[in-house]
């Protein structure tokens, strides 16, 4: 560990925070494009989050102290999540401490606590949200991991800075299993992140949601961690994917001038990513709640068929 | 260069995989037949590719009828087939699907593990690929198998032939001529007569459910 690693450690952190907000911000503008409206600015959930904190906190009488402490696990879960994930240098002196495996656990441990946190109160939405987010990040978690499998069996590692590493440092080789890879880990991060196809972030109509009706109890400064939580998440599973996928551009240990291009790339890497997400969101339909299992059984069948085509062709 | 070859073969095996499963999935038989179309396409990319690569005349050749009857003439009939027969979804299968994925999952392993000691034998460039060339056979057949209506189960016949013309390019180059010439006019026939069929189960029973056919008189 060196000075240079923990600043650009640091340095990774600061962007995740300012620009979560704005990745958030990105894909709504271009979901209001793509359908016509008049967009909002691109800093709309800054000025949300500067509201919710200005606001005083309510919280139920019966709540338990895990009601309390769950909005700050939750944020402290995605920003470890956003600092472990390599995507401006690959010198990162907390890699080591959690690889791509743990990654997954840190997932799980947000949902765990917000579940927990949905069903603290004892409202009927509450426990329905949590009930589907479990069922939900149960199916999901699997094909995560065998996308991370694959690319681990790639990189023969599971640490995701000596991925990323060995993702951008080989020659162009067209990999299958990647392709498949790629096309399970977006039909995850779309689940997972509550977009369109399986939830939709916009809504708070009873029957369909499922990340709203976790979080309907929270006010104030806790919603806003919350809220500040999934954006983070958002851009940890971009950053995940566009790092993953699209693994130029990210500067290694010794090189001083990548580290200067990299911030732009990353920049330009995630617009992509944001709009081909609101794509995604524009042209697909909300599936109807039980059709949601097929569709992680899809991306689940799709990350285990790219680990099964990486052993087959060894590519 | 043979390594890039074999790297752009790797891909489109990849990709008719990808196809064999989403048609096994897939629900409606518009959406089936242009996934078929689509399977065709990859099958001219990678027969092409191995033409080109390795200097066979021949496969250009069976590249360009695969491309006109598997990915224009054949989606074509089905297209008219379906609007006159005014079937454009189905929602039946015999086992619900992610059931099915997972028995096309065990498939898939079976296929690998038949395949890797036959391919080692194999000098092709893209022997690794008879694994998925068998697999897209067996996923066709278990296609078939897993509908009951009539339309699905040709697609899924048409489809495994491209397996095996998948399997025929990837591990010896292809076929002489003459036997492609032949195949090619068989599922052309086959397709015709099928046709015919539909339209006569339809005549019969008013559905193109082959259950129907289980029965041998009239009750």
């Amino acid at each position: 560990m060196n000075l240079e690693g923990i600043l650009a450690q640091l340095t990774e952190m600061l962007v995740a925070l300012v620009a979560a907000p704005l990745l958030m911000g990105w894909v709504n503008m271009c979901r209001a494009w793509m359908q016509n409206r008049r967009a909002p600015p691109l800093w709309q959930p800054f000025l949300l989050l500067n509201k919710l904190f200005h606001k005083e906190s309510v919280i139920a009488v019966n709540a338990s102290p895990i009601f309390r402490i769950t909005p700050y696990i939750v944020f402290g879960c995605m920003l470890l999540a956003c600092a472990i994930i390599p995507t401006i240098s690959t010198n990162l002196p907390l890699a080591p401490a959690a690889d791509a495996i743990a990654l997954v656990g840190l997932f799980g441990l947000a949902r765990l606590f917000i579940s927990l946190a949905a069903m603290d109160i004892g409202t009927a939405f509450g426990s329905l949200g949590a009930r589907r987010e479990m069922l939900f990040g149960f199916l999901a978690e699997p094909a995560l991991l065998m996308v991370l499998f694959t690319v681990s069996l790639i990189a023969s590692s599971t640490s995701l800075a000596t991925i990323v590493g060995y993702l951008g440092g080989i020659e162009l080789t067209i990999l299958p299993s990647m392709a498949f890879a790629g096309v399970a880990f977006t039909m995850v991060s779309l689940a997972e992140n509550a977009r369109v196809p399986v939830d939709n972030p916009a809504t708070h109509l009873e029957l369909t949601m499922i990340h709203e009706a976790l979080i309907l109890e929270y006010s104030g400064r806790h919603l806003a961690l919350i809220e500040w939580a999934t954006a983070l998440k958002l851009f940890a599973y971009s950053c995940a994917g566009v790092s993953l996928f699209i693994p130029w551009g990210v500067a290694s240990a010794s090189d001083h001038l990548a580290l200067l291009f990299a911030l732009p790339v990353l920049t330009l890497k995630l617009a992509a990513g944001g709009f081909a997400m609101a794509l995604i969101e524009t042209v697909s339909a909300k599936m109807r709640i039980f059709r949601v299992p097929e569709f992680l059984a899809t991306a689940f069948l799709l990350g285990v068929l790219a680990l099964l085509v990486h052993l087959l062709l060894g590519a | 260069m043979s390594t890039l070859t074999g790297q752009i073969v790797n891909l489109f095996a990849a990709v008719l995989l990808l196809i064999a499963f989403a048609m096994l999935s897939q629900r409606r038989i518009l959406s089936l037949i242009n996934l078929f179309a689509f399977q065709g396409l990859a099958l001219v990319g990678s027969t092409l590719t191995v033409a080109i690569a390795t200097g066979q005349k021949h496969l250009l050749y069976s590249a360009a009828i695969t491309f006109v009857l598997k990915v224009l003439v054949l989606p074509y009939i089905l297209h008219r087939l379906i609007r006159r027969l005014n079937v454009k979804w189905d929602v039946e299968t015999l086992i619900n699907i992610p059931t099915l994925m997972l028995v096309g999952i065990g498939l898939v392993i079976f296929a690998f593990n038949l395949a890797l000691p036959i391919s080692q034998f194999s000098t092709s460039v893209a022997r690794g690929t008879l694994g998925i060339a068998l697999a897209c056979v067996l996923l066709s057949f278990l296609m078939m198998i897993t509908r009951s209506k009539a339309v699905p189960q040709v697609i899924g016949f048409l489809a495994m032939e491209n397996g095996l013309f998948f399997a025929a390019t990837s591990a010896t180059y292809g076929m002489p001529m003459v036997v492609e010439l032949g195949i090619a006019l068989d599922v052309l026939i086959g397709m015709v007569i099928l046709g015919v069929f539909m339209f006569q189960i339809r005549e019969q029973f008013d559905s193109l459910d082959i259950h129907h056919l289980e029965k041998l008189k009239e009750d």
